[in-house]
């Protein structure tokens, strides 16, 4: 009795968290087909807001923006982060490691609202100077790509502190340079981790407000500002229509992606079958 | 001395070293240091050039002008304890919330069938995928009075007036509490399911109840993953602006956004600065303690 009650009890705490978790989207969705204007009142099955979209220049403009954005970003994130977290698993003493872990590692707990403050701060008094940069795309790169890199310095350097050393080693033994170690050693053995790193860091960079509003200029707002600057004032479905295509185009990601590591396992494990058979 | 030895011995070491320090530097720690020289100047000093002299040399005297006013006027001035104090209120209201939800959520997704448990993990991480904004924005529609859980409860008779939910402590707590439960779910998770299973059957065996069994031994066992989660959602959270401003209301002062209505609104940048130094401060007692903690557990293994 008591373990029947127990696995329904659980299994109607999931089915709630989960409806917690989902209703939202399952909102957004649903009322980008919405015919009516009038806020989260059902009155119809219509097109009309993702027709809307196409002529909102301003949304595309934005996307576009993030798009570039995001993609310099997830980049530029992967290669420093991949840098630090050699740095951190490495080399265990150099002058200022104290400091350099910090830095590394604070981004990921100061509010975003500090950061974006204080590289403002900064980018004005360097424009003083020097004239440039213009605030807009290299301003707004540099933002996402600062909070980026705390994120892939964690996920690369997860993946180094358990993989094998004695590869590196062999390697060295058979006369690799060190830097024939890291590129044909080293950088095919993490690359899941960057992998991961590089996709987390684009959807981070896509996602930003906060960040992107303080470092862009006149003219370069992103999607995510323009969508922001909408929600303040209320509720607008095309909004909607822009929710419901990316949670489309997340979806397809997500399967294609657990298709993609399904049939690499099974084909890791029919190569392992045929090894042990000899 | 030592450093500059090494820089030489070791060329390539030394490359991969100073790329991310020298990246760190310029886009971390020297923001820092002119927030904090910003924060101690005057606002409009002759040219309204935020960057006023700190120092002067004349006739070879130096005089050194530190405006300490920022400072005494967010230490006297009532509002910022009281906003500051409401962060951390409104924080630790949705770390527990979170607790409350996520513990039994990760401890079931824990004991689900191992075949199960990939998809359940997924459907944790989706939400996270999606943009955080669209879904922050799709609690306006559901919460607003004419939103769909008013229609929904009016229409099931539960009540006549629609009540007012947006824009209020309640809105801005769920709001919370939605975007951070999955970063409590997942430590926990990932502590749950690794516990070993031999240690509640013992419990069981010597006598306890399962509810004896999961206060005594389950709970205890995942002490880190509940201060894990907790940490996570908490320091996050005290500094969120994105959500008191779609879905918070006029009591639900937060220090990012006063942060951000000081920069924007009133452009008092000086003052801004020096609100960015405390709330700095006030960010790394916690942040020790933590790191403290898993020094300690470190340690331990």
């Amino acid at each position: 009795m008591t373990q029947f009650l127990h696995r329904w009890f659980g299994r109607g705490w999931l089915s709630l968290g989960y409806l917690f978790l989902y209703i939202p989207i399952v909102v957004l969705v649903v009322f980008s087909f919405n015919s009516s204007r009038q806020d989260m009142v059902w009155s119809g099955f219509s097109l009309q807001w993702y027709a809307a979209l196409l002529n909102d220049q301003e949304i595309i403009s934005g996307f576009g923006l993030s798009l570039r954005i995001a993609l310099l970003t997830a980049c530029g994130s992967v290669i420093l982060g991949t840098f630090a977290a050699f740095v951190l698993d490495r080399y265990q003493r150099f002058t200022g490691r104290t400091l350099f872990t910090g830095m590394v590692s604070a981004p990921l707990v100061m509010p975003e609202v500090i950061i974006g403050l204080s590289l403002l701060l900064m980018l004005v008094s360097v424009q003083k100077m020097f004239g440039f940069p213009e605030r807009g795309l290299v301003t707004i790169w540099l933002g996402h790509t600062l909070l980026g890199m705390a994120y892939a310095t964690v996920v690369v350097q997860s993946r180094l502190q358990e993989m094998n050393k004695s590869l590196e080693e062999a390697a060295m033994d058979l006369g690799c340079r060190p830097f024939q170690v890291f590129f044909l050693v080293t950088l095919p053995n993490i690359k899941q981790a960057l992998g991961s790193a590089w996709l987390l860091t684009f959807t981070l960079s896509l996602d930003d407000v906060v960040l992107s509003a303080f470092l862009s200029g006149p003219g370069s707002s992103t999607m995510p500002i323009v969508i922001f600057s909408r929600a303040r004032l209320g509720l607008d479905p095309r909004v909607n229509a822009v929710a419901a295509l990316t949670i489309l185009v997340v979806s397809i990601g997500v399967i294609a992606s657990s298709l993609y590591i399904a049939r690499a396992e099974r084909l890791r494990s029919k190569q392992l079958a045929a090894a042990a058979k000899g | 001395m030592n450093f500059l030895k090494n820089l030489f011995k070791h060329p390539g070491r030394s490359t991969v070293i100073a790329v991310p320090f020298l990246w760190l530097t310029f886009a971390f720690l020297i923001p820092f240091l002119i927030v904090l020289r910003i924060s101690f100047t005057d606002l409009d000093s002759s040219d309204g050039n935020p960057f006023g002299t700190l120092m002067t040399v004349v006739d070879g005297v130096i005089t050194l002008k530190v405006k300490i006013a920022n400072y005494l006027f967010i230490a006297q001035d009532e509002l910022y304890a009281l906003t500051y104090l409401n962060s951390i209120k409104f924080a630790a209201i949705t770390a527990a919330l979170c607790l409350a939800i996520g513990y039994p959520f990760a401890y079931f997704m824990a004991r689900a069938r191992p075949a199960v448990r990939p998809v359940l993990l997924m459907l944790v991480m989706m939400p996270f995928w999606t943009s955080f904004l669209l879904r922050i924005y799709a609690w306006k529609g559901i919460l607003a009075n004419n939103g769909i859980l008013n229609s929904f409860l009016i229409d099931i008779g539960v009540i006549t007036e629609p009540l007012h939910l947006m824009n209020t402590q309640f809105s801005l707590i769920i709001g919370m509490v939605y975007a951070y439960l999955p970063f409590m779910i997942l430590p926990l998770y990932a502590n749950l399911v690794k516990m070993d299973v031999r240690f509640i059957e013992a419990a069981a065996d010597l006598g306890a109840t399962p509810w004896q069994t999961f206060w005594r031994v389950t709970v205890p066992l995942s002490k880190s993953g509940i201060i894990a989660g907790t940490m996570l959602v908490f320091i996050p959270a005290v500094g969120e602006y994105v959500i008191p401003e779609l879905l918070g209301g006029p009591e639900t002062l937060m220090i990012g956004r006063q942060l951000w209505d000081e920069f924007f609104t009133n452009n008092d940048w000086p003052l801004a600065s020096s609100v960015t130094v405390v709330v700095i401060l006030l960010i790394l007692v916690p942040m020790a303690i933590f790191n403290k903690y898993q020094a300690e557990q470190e340690a331990r293994k």
